[in-house]
C-alpha cells in the first residue's frame, strides 16, 4: 500500500464512522515531515527531525458543529475521535452562521513537490550549513537550514475529495562582525535551489558593510526596504486588512474600489505558482486560486473563507486557515509585483537622504484600523545621501502606519526581482521585491 | 487491542521511552533521554453571544535526544510502538553524527540529582470534565453582556492543557508528571471612525495557571463584562495620552509582561551564549558581570521559581529531569542569576537552573522561563497614586516590542489614567511608554506588596526553530517608575 493510499483510507474510514453517527463531516489527513539543522557560533547546536500524521475532523449535526484532532490512527482511536467530536457538537449551541461543507470542485493541481527534498538527510542539511559557514570567511555565523514535506488528503460527506503534496526548503542565516550582523534568507520548493555558499557570502558582505554603526537622529526618512522588511509590511496588511471578517467588523482599513495605495503597488495571493510551498486547497476544502488584492494601487478584493463568503453572499476565495472560525480568513501566499528599479542597491542609489534597511524586528500592531505598527530595524541599516552610502547606522525604533507608507504618491521605486521567504507564522511563502518609499517615521535609537 | 496510553499503564509508556533511549545508545550516543507524552488540549471561543469555535486535540508520541561527542540530535515519532521508538533513538543518533560534522566546543552536562519521581499539579476541578454546555454558557453569556452594553465586538475564550510525560534518561532518570493548566479571558472592542479601542479582562491574553477549572471560576468573568464594555466605549472619546517624560505607574499585568520581555528573555543563558543570535536574538547582559551588574533599583528582586503552587510556570521536574527550584535572578537590584539547562550551565560554569522545557513530544527541550517574577515590595497602588504629583497610571497590555538584545522596549496599554496631585483623574487613550531596560528598572521607587501580588500567566511565549510556544508565569505587583518617556505614536 502506498503512503498516499493510506491517507485516503484513513479519511474514508473516518467519514464512514461519522456518517454512521448521523453527522456531516469533513476530514483533513496530513502527513508532515520536517528536519531543521540550526547553527550558532559557527557550529550545529540543535538538529531535529519530526514525523507526524494528523487527522482533523469536523462534524456537523443540525447546525451544531465541532472539530477535533488526533495523531493516533489505529481503528479504535479513529472511532474515539468520531465519538468525541460528535458528542462535542451536540453539546454546543446551534451555529446559525455555519456555512455547510464544500461541494465537489477540483483543485488547480496537487502542489509543488520535489522528491529529493522530501527525503533530505541530516548530512545534506549539515553540508549546506558548512558551506554557509565557510563562505562567511571566518565571521561568526548563526541560522538554520530546514527541509519539509507535506502529503495531505481532504474529504467530506458532500463529495469533495482533494489531495495535495508540497515540499519546502529554507536557508536563513546571519554573519556577525562584533558590531554588526548581516542576513540572508531564501525559501524554495527544492533544497537544490539553495546555495549555502552564496547565502553565507551575502550575509558576510552585508555584515562587513554594516560594521561600526553610528547613531542617527530619529525623525522621518525616505527608505529602501529590502524584501524581508517588505514581507513584514505585507503580513500586517494581510492579517489586519484583507480579511473579509475584519472588513465586515469595521476593523480593517480596506475600502474596495478606492485608490488607497500608490499606483506602483500590485498585490495578489497565489498559492499555485511555481514558488508556492502551500497545499492547493484551504482548511475548508475549497480549491485555492490566484486572487488580485491591489491593482495599480486600487484595492480590488478581500479574502473569504466559506463562513465570511456566506455572510457576504459571495463565494469563498479559498483562504480558510485552521482556526479561521476565530481569526477569519488570511492570505498567506502574497506576491508583490516587481518594477524596474533594479536591486536594493540600485534603489538606494536614488535616495536623496534616507535609510537603506535590511530587516525588521519585533513589529507589533498598535491599532489595526490604521495599521500603526512599532518595531525595530535589524541586521544592517545604512544612511544614504545623494545616492551614496555614507555610513552604517545603529538600529532604530519606528512607529509607522504601514498603509500610509504605501499610500498614493509614496512609492519612489520598486525592485526588479521578487525574493521568496517563508512566513514562520502561517507556513505560507511570500514573494516580494525591495521598495523605495518616500517616508518612514523613526522614534528613537535602539540603544537608547 | 491494549491501549498503550491509559492512565494506569505508566510502566508501559516508560518502556517506550526506554526503548528510544536504548536505540540511541546502541547507535553510539554517550547520553540520551526520551520523553513519552500524551497531550490533550481543548479551547472554546465565543463572539457576540455565540460560540464560534471549539477545538479538541490529542497527541501522543516520543521525542528522544542523543549526544555524540559534543553534538546533539533529536528525533520524534507519533504514536510509537517499541520498535518505532527504538528507531527514533537511532535516528536521533544519526542526526547527532551529522551535527558532529560541524562541531562546537566540548559539551558536558552539569551534574544534577538523578532521580525517579512522580509529580502532579494541584487540580481541584478537572477542567476537561466540566460540561461543554456549561463552558459555552459562560463564554456566550459574557459576550452577550458586552454586546448588550453597546460594544460591537465582544470576544471570550478559554484554553485547557492536560499533559502527561514520562521521562527516561541513560543516567537513570525515570520521572512521570501530570500537569493540568487552564485559564480564560474576554475582550470588548469598540470601533470608532478612525480607530479601535479594546478593553480586556483579566488581561489581553486572559489569565492562566497550573490549576483546574477553579482558576476560571475565580476570575468572575460575568462580574466584569459590563465594566470593560463601558471602558472600551469611553476610550473612543478619551483624550490621547500626552507625550513627554513623567512618572509612570504600571498595573501588575502590564508589569508582568515588562518582566517577561525585558528581564526573563534577557537572562536566558542560551541567548547570552549566542545560541539564539539569528532568531530570538542575544542579550545585552555579559556573563562576566554576573553578580556585579546593577540591573535595577534596590526594590528589584526577581526570582525564577518553578515551585509556586498554581503559577503557570510551575512543574515538578523540567524536561531534563532536574527538580523544580527557585533561582535568584536579580537580588536587591544586582544581577545574580540566569535561566539555564544542563549543557548551557556547564559551559557557563553556573549551577543548573532546571529550566529546560519542550512544547510537546516533537520539540527539543530548550531554556524557558519558569515563574520569573518580582518579589513584592512595601507599598500599595493607592499609596503610589497618592505620592504622585504628575504622572500616568497604565494597565492591561495592548502592544509590546523589544529589540533583539532585550534592551530597548516600547509597550502600549489598553487604558491609562492621568495622575494629578495624588489623585486619579481623566481616562487616557492610546497610552505608550518606552525606555532602556536598566535605566527603567533603576527608576522603580515604589512597589506593591503581597496583597496586590498576582501570579500572571503568559500562555503564548514563542521561541525556537521549529517554533515552540511556552507557558510562563510572572508574579508581579503594581510599581512606580520615575521620568519615563510616554506617548510615543506614529
Amino acid at each position: 500500500m502506498t503512503a498516499a493510499v493510506r491517507l485516503d483510507g484513513i479519511a474514508e474510514q473516518v467519514l464512514e464512522l461519522a456518517v454512521g453517527a448521523g453527522a456531516e463531516a469533513d476530514v483533513h489527513v496530513i502527513a508532515h515531515s520536517e528536519g531543521l539543522t540550526r547553527f550558532a557560533s559557527s557550529f550545529v547546536h540543535q538538529n531535529v527531525a519530526e514525523e507526524d500524521l494528523r487527522v482533523r475532523l469536523r462534524v456537523a449535526t443540525d447546525g451544531h458543529w465541532a472539530t477535533a484532532t488526533t495523531n493516533r490512527v489505529d481503528p479504535a482511536a479513529l472511532a474515539r475521535l468520531v465519538d468525541t467530536t460528535v458528542a462535542a457538537a451536540r453539546h454546543r449551541p446551534v451555529d446559525p452562521a455555519f456555512p455547510g461543507l464544500a461541494g465537489p470542485a477540483p483543485a488547480a493541481g496537487t502542489g509543488n513537490w520535489d522528491p529529493a527534498t522530501a527525503v533530505t538527510t541530516p548530512d545534506q542539511r549539515a553540508a549546506v550549513v558548512r558551506e554557509f559557514i565557510a563562505a562567511a570567511g571566518g565571521l561568526q555565523t548563526a541560522g538554520f537550514v530546514s527541509t519539509s514535506s507535506e502529503r495531505a488528503v481532504y474529504a467530506n460527506t458532500a463529495g469533495q475529495r482533494l489531495t495535495g503534496n508540497s515540499t519546502g526548503a529554507t536557508i536563513d542565516g546571519i554573519a556577525r562582525t562584533g558590531s554588526s550582523d548581516g542576513v540572508f534568507r531564501l525559501t524554495a520548493v527544492r533544497l537544490s535551489e539553495l546555495s549555502g555558499a552564496e547565502a553565507g557570502a551575502a550575509a558576510a558582505t552585508a555584515a562587513q558593510d554594516a560594521a561600526g554603526p553610528g547613531d542617527l537622529e530619529p525623525g522621518d526618512y525616505e527608505v529602501v526596504l529590502e524584501p524581508s522588511c517588505v514581507m513584514n509590511v505585507l503580513q500586517f496588511l494581510g492579517m489586519y486588512g484583507f480579511s473579509a471578517r475584519a472588513v465586515a467588523e469595521g476593523r480593517s482599513f480596506v475600502r474596495l474600489g478606492e485608490a488607497q495605495f500608490d499606483p506602483a503597488i500590485n498585490l495578489w495571493d497565489d498559492p499555485n505558482d511555481e514558488q508556492s510551498t502551500s497545499l492547493p486547497y484551504d482548511a475548508d476544502g475549497t480549491p485555492r486560486h490566484r486572487l488580485d488584492l491591489i491593482t495599480d494601487g486600487v484595492t480590488s478584493a478581500v479574502v473569504h473563507d466559506r463562513r465570511t463568503a456566506a455572510a457576504a453572499g459571495t463565494a469563498s476565495t479559498g483562504h480558510a486557515v485552521l482556526g479561521s472560525e476565530q481569526w477569519g480568513p488570511i492570505p498567506v501566499n502574497l506576491r508583490l509585483g516587481t518594477g524596474s528599479g533594479g536591486t536594493a542597491a540600485d534603489l538606494a542609489g536614488q535616495i536623496e537622504r534616507g535609510l537603506w534597511i535590511s530587516d525588521f524586528w519585533y513589529t507589533r500592531i498598535l491599532d489595526p484600523r490604521t495599521t500603526v505598527v512599532t518595531g525595530l530595524t535589524r541586521n544592517g541599516v545604512w544612511l544614504v545621501e545623494d545616492g551614496k552610502v555614507v555610513r552604517p547606522v545603529r538600529n532604530l525604533r519606528f512607529t509607522q502606519s504601514f498603509v500610509d507608507a504605501l499610500g498614493p504618491g509614496t512609492v519612489r521605486g520598486v525592485g526588479s526581482a521578487g525574493h521568496s521567504n517563508s512566513d514562520r507564522w502561517t507556513g505560507g511563502t511570500y514573494v516580494v521585491p525591495s521598495l523605495h518609499l518616500a517616508s518612514w517615521h523613526f522614534t528613537g535609537g535602539a540603544g537608547g | 487491542m491494549v491501549c498503550r496510553w491509559p492512565k494506569c499503564k505508566v510502566v508501559g509508556v516508560f518502556d517506550l521511552a526506554t526503548a528510544a533511549v536504548e536505540g540511541a545508545l546502541i547507535a553510539g550516543a554517550r547520553y540520551a533521554d526520551a520523553r513519552a507524552m500524551q497531550s490533550r488540549y481543548e479551547s472554546m471561543s465565543a463572539r457576540n453571544g455565540d460560540v464560534e469555535d471549539l477545538v479538541q486535540r490529542e497527541s501522543v508520541g516520543v521525542g528522544v535526544r542523543a549526544l555524540i561527542g559534543s553534538s546533539w540530535g533529536f528525533a520524534a515519532v507519533p504514536d510509537p510502538s517499541p520498535t518505532s521508538a527504538r528507531q527514533a533513538g537511532r535516528t536521533a543518533a544519526a542526526i547527532a553524527r551529522a551535527s558532529a560534522t560541524v562541531p562546537g566546543p566540548a559539551v558536558d552536562l552539569a551534574d544534577v540529582t538523578v532521580g525517579q519521581g512522580s509529580w502532579a499539579s494541584e487540580c481541584l476541578e478537572d477542567p476537561l470534565a466540566v460540561p461543554l454546555g456549561e463552558k459555552a454558557d459562560l463564554l456566550a453569556g459574557v459576550t452577550a453582556t458586552i454586546r448588550a452594553a453597546g460594544v460591537p465586538l465582544a470576544e471570550a475564550s478559554y484554553q485547557i492543557w492536560d499533559t502527561r510525560k514520562w521521562l527516561v534518561s541513560s543516567e537513570g532518570h525515570r520521572i512521570d508528571q501530570h500537569i493540568r493548566e487552564c485559564g480564560a479571558g474576554m475582550g470588548a472592542t469598540a470601533i470608532g471612525d478612525r480607530e479601535t479601542q479594546r478593553r480586556s479582562y483579566p488581561a489581553a491574553r486572559g489569565q492562566y495557571g497550573t490549576r483546574g477549572w477553579e482558576q476560571v471560576r475565580e476570575l468572575d468573568l460575568p462580574g466584569n463584562a459590563g465594566r470593560i464594555a463601558e471602558e472600551a466605549i469611553a476610550l473612543l472619546t478619551a483624550p490621547d495620552c500626552p507625550a513627554g517624560e513623567t512618572d509612570l505607574i504600571l498595573g501588575s499585568e502590564q508589569l508582568a509582561l515588562q518582566i517577561h520581555e525585558s528581564v526573563g528573555h534577557a537572562v536566558e543563558l542560551d541567548r547570552i551564549l549566542g545560541w539564539e543570535a539569528a532568531f530570538a536574538g542575544t542579550s545585552w547582559l555579559d556573563l562576566g558581570k554576573l553578580g556585579l551588574l546593577r540591573f535595577g533599583s534596590e526594590l528589584m528582586t526577581i526570582t525564577a521559581d518553578a515551585t509556586l503552587p498554581g503559577a503557570l510556570g510551575s512543574f515538578g521536574f523540567d524536561d531534563e529531569g532536574t527538580p523544580a527550584r527557585s533561582v535568584d535572578i536579580v537580588r536587591d537590584g544586582i544581577w545574580t542569576g540566569v535561566l539555564s539547562g544542563r549543557d548551557s550551565a556547564a559551559i557557563a560554569g553556573v549551577p543548573c537552573g532546571g529550566m529546560m522545557r519542550a512544547d510537546g513530544y516533537a520539540r527539543l527541550p530548550m531554556v524557558r522561563m519558569t515563574n520569573v517574577g518580582l518579589l513584592p515590595g512595601p507599598h500599595s497602588l493607592d499609596e503610589m497614586i497618592a505620592a504622585t504629583d504628575d504622572g500616568v497610571f497604565m494597565e492591561t497590555n495592548r502592544s509590546w516590542s523589544i529589540d533583539d538584545r532585550r534592551l530597548n522596549f516600547q509597550f502600549g496599554t489598553e487604558i491609562g489614567w492621568e495622575i494629578k496631585n495624588g489623585k486619579r483623574g481623566r481616562m487616557l487613550r492610546n497610552p505608550t511608554y518606552t525606555g532602556i531596560s536598566p535605566k527603567f528598572w533603576g527608576s522603580m521607587d515604589m512597589l506593591g506588596g503581597r496583597p496586590e501580588w498576582t501570579f500572571w500567566g503568559t500562555p503564548n511565549c514563542g521561541k525556537g526553530q521549529p517554533g515552540q510556544v511556552g507557558h510562563t508565569g510572572h508574579p508581579s505587583a503594581p510599581a512606580r517608575f520615575r521620568n519615563v518617556r510616554i506617548g510615543v505614536r506614529g
